[in-house]
């Protein structure tokens, strides 16, 4: 059995226009059921999987991003939904906005689109989950090499 | 007492098993009234094997201690009924599990896990009568609180005598297993404006504990509810157990049908129908 077989999903809107969290919610509508996969929508860091974050980095929501990431028990994977995630999209130049997520966070998966398609955030969290496996592997080898030290 | 002994070894081993089979049951069942695909039968076991396999963020060590302490007394309560033990113990001991675990997430110091211990004492309020209930019910229709000589009471199975008590105990039944219209202080839905309650501050494999013990929890209630039919005879256990499958579907639609609602018509309604078909009930038998 694989961790992946679980995901458990946290889902935060940064500085966007909303437009892809809706598409991130339509995922959890009958057309699209990612509650096939096992993925269960959570609003809780401390039992999600895959941080899932739509919208640019602004100066406010960093400190947000960053104790949510931190609160998250390991394996943990990034995901970042939409252009505005990716690099800060339309909004880049904007005067608050600090850039895509990866400025405050290490993004795993990058999921481009504006807004991002269903489709689009459905394989976007499946490669995270494959993920999930090979940073769970590499933590238990870590647990090993580190009690052999 | 070889009988006695054998109950409860299958209690404690194949518990676990049957509460995540009707996990899966229950979630595949939700996903299809809501039009969905739904999960694999077999999900909750796989979210458990993820939960024990997870790093665990240990907010404090009373916490894993009290979640211990919620575990433990869910299966001996079980294993007591399933033993044929004294009814009153049971639900006792089914009372201070409750209190363990509300005590655990007190102890987190969230204002979310506090938020939902608060809730979950006004449910622990709510159903508490009635379960009391429900013992006094089959000592006043059988004369006896130990669950072997309750089975083994010559006369009709207890249901033909407590049929309000039985409705009320379904009724409470919903607040038991935290289905919607009453899931106020946590929920497998994604409630959002108390995050999980009771359980915010719990991760990893202690999640798992709490998980684990409510499908011990969810077989035991099941099982009071099959006590209503089981006559110690084949016939009654088939009847015991279609009755179980009935009310737990029944809990299923009834979590898929209503929105949540405040404490106070939780509290309200939990208590009229207490009074209503419970107390009603009581005096009925009683006169008679």
């Amino acid at each position: 059995m694989k961790v992946s077989k679980s995901p458990w999903l946290m889902h935060y809107d940064g500085s966007s226009c909303n437009g892809c969290d809706i598409e991130v919610l339509a995922c959890l509508t009958p057309v699209y059921d990612v509650e096939r996969f096992g993925v269960m929508n959570t609003g809780n860091p401390k039992h999600a999987d895959i941080f899932l974050i739509t919208g640019g980095i602004n100066a406010q929501n960093a400190p947000v991003v960053k104790q949510l990431y931190s609160q998250m028990p390991n394996p943990k994977v990034v995901v970042a939904v939409g252009v505005c995630a990716c690099n800060g999209g339309i909004f880049k130049e904007c005067y608050n906005i600090l850039g895509g997520v990866d400025t405050v966070l290490p993004v795993d998966i990058y999921v481009p689109g504006c807004a991002a398609r269903p489709e689009a955030i459905i394989d976007g969290v499946v490669r995270a989950v494959a993920l999930l496996d090979e940073k769970k592997k590499a933590l238990s080898q870590e647990q090993v090499s580190s009690k052999e030290a | 007492m070889i009988w006695q002994i054998l109950g409860t070894i299958c209690y404690i081993i194949l518990a676990p098993i049957l509460g995540g089979l009707l996990q899966g049951i229950d979630r595949k069942l939700t996903a299809r009234l809501q039009g969905r695909q739904g999960p694999p039968l077999l999900q909750p076991f796989y979210d458990l094997y993820k939960l024990f396999s997870k790093e665990v963020v240990v907010v404090n060590d009373v916490q894993n201690f009290l979640v211990g302490g919620f575990l433990l007394f869910v299966v001996f309560s079980g294993a007591l009924f399933f033993f044929g033990g004294d009814l009153l113990l049971v639900f006792f001991s089914l009372t201070l599990a409750g209190i363990f675990f509300t005590m655990s997430s007190c102890s987190a110091n969230s204002p979310y896990s506090s938020m939902g211990a608060q809730r979950e004492l006004m449910q622990m309020m709510a159903y508490e009568p009635m379960v009391l209930l429900v013992a006094i019910g089959f000592y006043v229709a059988t004369g006896t609180f130990n669950v072997k000589e309750i089975v083994l009471h010559n006369g009709m199975p207890a249901i033909v005598y407590l049929p309000g008590i039985f409705i009320g105990f379904l009724y409470i039944l919903t607040i038991k297993f935290r289905k919607s219209p009453f899931d106020l202080s946590t929920s497998h839905h994604a409630h959002q404006e108390m995050v999980q309650g009771l359980t915010t501050e719990l991760s990893g494999s202690v999640l798992g504990l709490v998980e684990l013990s409510h499908w011990y929890e969810n077989i035991f209630l099941l099982g009071v509810v099959g006590l209503f039919l089981y006559k110690a005879s084949w016939w009654s256990a088939i009847a015991a157990i279609v009755v179980c499958a009935i009310s737990y579907f029944l809990e299923i639609i009834i979590d898929n049908v209503f929105p949540r609602v405040k404490w106070q018509s939780m509290l309200k309604s939990a208590w009229m129908v207490t009074l209503v078909a419970g107390v009603v009930n009581l005096m009925i038998i009683a006169v008679i």
